[in-house]
């Protein structure tokens, strides 16, 4: 199935984020928060906007359910239509394709994006319950299978095969806590050296603490608009939004991925050209008629250290196998030729999950302005988010200016 | 082995236990867990499925260990916790299933591409459930 096509592009008016941090607060104060600094930051009234989308939060009861609602209320009421999008860690992804969609329809004129979480300490576990059909529940049950322990199983296929080393995965999070230190956004502003992530306690075998990333609280908006309404309210050389994937996997799936105890079998249908994170950046690439070649800069979703390097290839950035030395030479760098988490990514900031791959856009609209004081990428002109949940969710977003 | 298996219908147990997969009747397509009432495979609408041992014998994929102890819904055998192997083994069928390593071993025990066995063990309480078991050749053993 091939359903990506160029599809026209759509304008970036302003962006907003409440910093991410354990807050104690609730998911609504932040992406209120949010959502006036993305409105302040267009200069467009919030009674302007015709259209909202709120991206879920599963953990934050029937509120985070109805975000987009939650989000409008707390705005006051406008009348501007409502949607809310789960995706889980795609999320924010997938509501602003929604926006995007109904801008690009002629349905929408200027809609607002909001993403916001409350998150728990500790490791991401399953809703209360007894679910024996649920794989969420069952991996936990029989297995004792975090989502740490998949990371880990991608960063030692990376050892085993590729030659990584334990150090080269310490150095994602020494290039990525290098990258935040100067993001007024991030919430862990701090050098870490690699001896630092190699003392920290294992998790799971070979990932250490300081290789996976945080939960965190956090919130990011967007506001998008017709690159037509751009043009009649002055919004000058605005950032656009090129492509965003959000594809599922196509079967058989043939990676071990969250929350599944298997993967599909090949025995009756060969596997796709493509693993599942191979054919989400393809897809944005395609829809946005660029080459990796053309890429500036990368947010990818650094869960883990080593699945930094993994969305390297993902994204064909590099070939398989090759992230280590691109790493090495100081490539993925800012001031290299192709720096991959600028904004510090998920080491710096901790996922805050509906919140997160809007984070992601925000730090590449913020690149390609030249406003990105103290990270930036000089000569932005071209960015890709990517980003992977669990049930078959994941995002890639390209911007230009 | 006097333990129940932890889930129904998901392997056998005995002196030679197997996973319980389910094949499509009309496509083929292996599945496990097992599958009931629809195949996934987009281009097949079947919804008729034969019960399948799976092979017991598969290479590693991947694999790892769980140092701390996992949240609930996850129950310890034992007290304290003692942290276990986990691997994702590559069956001749074609998928791959993720399974504790067997009591005993540990990620210093594996490697990708490494060959090993189906066994069942005590979960927790009087629960038995399948695990991965390294393989070692005759001879082998000495040069560990």
């Amino acid at each position: 199935m091939s359903g990506s096509r160029r599809v026209g592009s759509v304008a970036v008016a302003g962006v907003g984020m409440h910093p991410w941090g354990k807050w104690g607060r609730s998911f609504i104060e932040y992406g209120v928060h949010a959502a006036r600094a993305a409105l302040a930051d267009s200069g467009i009234d919030w009674r302007d906007v015709d259209l909202i989308v709120g991206g879920e939060t599963v953990r934050n009861g029937y509120a985070g359910y109805v975000a987009g609602a939650t989000f409008a209320q707390a705005l006051g009421w406008n009348g501007a239509k409502v949607a809310t999008s789960y995706a889980a860690c795609a999320t924010g992804a997938q509501a602003l394709d929604t926006a995007r969609a109904r801008i690009l329809a002629g349905m929408s004129e200027v809609a607002l994006v909001v993403g916001s979480d409350t998150t728990p300490k500790g490791f991401l576990a399953p809703n209360a319950g007894e679910r024996w059909d649920d794989p969420d529940w069952l991996r936990f049950r029989l297995l004792g299978m975090t989502n740490p322990a998949y990371f880990a199983l991608y960063a030692r296929r990376r050892m085993d095969l590729y030659g990584a080393t334990a150090e080269d995965f310490a150095q994602v999070k020494v290039k990525n806590a290098k990258h935040g230190l100067a993001n007024p956004n991030a919430r862990y502003r701090k050098e870490v050296s690699v001896e630092d992530v190699l003392t920290s306690a294992v998790v799971s075998d070979p990932l250490h603490l300081l290789d996976i990333c945080a939960t965190s609280d956090g919130a990011a908006a967007v506001v998008l608009c017709s690159t037509e309404y751009a043009a009649r309210h002055g919004i000058d050389n605005p950032v656009r939004i090129d492509a965003i994937s959000t594809v599922t996997p196509t079967f058989p799936q043939t990676v071990i991925d969250m929350p599944l105890l298997s993967t599909e079998s090949t025995n009756a249908v060969a596997a796709p050209e493509r693993t599942f994170k191979e054919s989400i950046g393809q897809a944005a690439y395609e829809e946005a008629g660029i080459d990796p070649a053309d890429v500036s800069l990368a947010e990818v979703y650094d869960l883990s250290t080593a699945l930094e390097l993994d969305w390297m290839e993902d994204l064909q950035l590099c070939k398989r196998g090759e992230a280590e030395a691109l790493l090495r030479a100081g490539d993925t760098t800012i001031g290299g030729r192709i720096p991959v988490n600028p904004s510090g990514g998920l080491a710096c900031f901790g996922e805050a999950v509906p919140a997160q791959a809007l984070a992601q856009v925000c730090e590449v609209i913020w690149q390609l302005r030249g406003q990105a004081t103290g990270r930036q990428v000089e000569g932005a002109r071209v960015g890709i988010t990517a980003n992977q949940g669990l049930f078959g969710h994941g995002s890639s977003v390209v911007l230009s200016r | 082995m006097t333990a129940t298996p932890a889930i129904d219908g998901w392997f056998t147990t005995g002196p030679e236990p197997a996973l319980l997969g389910s094949r499509c009747t009309t496509c083929e397509t292996v599945y496990f867990p097992p599958a009931a009432g629809f195949c996934r495979n987009p281009a097949c609408a079947g919804e008729e499925f034969a019960e399948t041992e799976l092979s017991r014998r598969g290479s590693v994929w991947s694999y790892t260990d769980a140092q701390y102890q996992p949240p609930a819904p996850y129950i310890s055998g034992t007290d304290p916790y003692r942290p276990f192997a986990l691997a994702a083994v590559e069956l001749p069928e074609g998928l791959v299933v993720l399974g504790q390593v067997a009591e005993g071993y540990g990620v210093a025990d594996l490697r990708v591409g490494a060959e090993v066995e189906l066994v069942v063990e005590t979960l927790h309480d009087e629960l038995s459930i399948w695990r991965w078991k390294p393989v070692v050749e005759m001879g082998e053993e000495a040069d560990q």
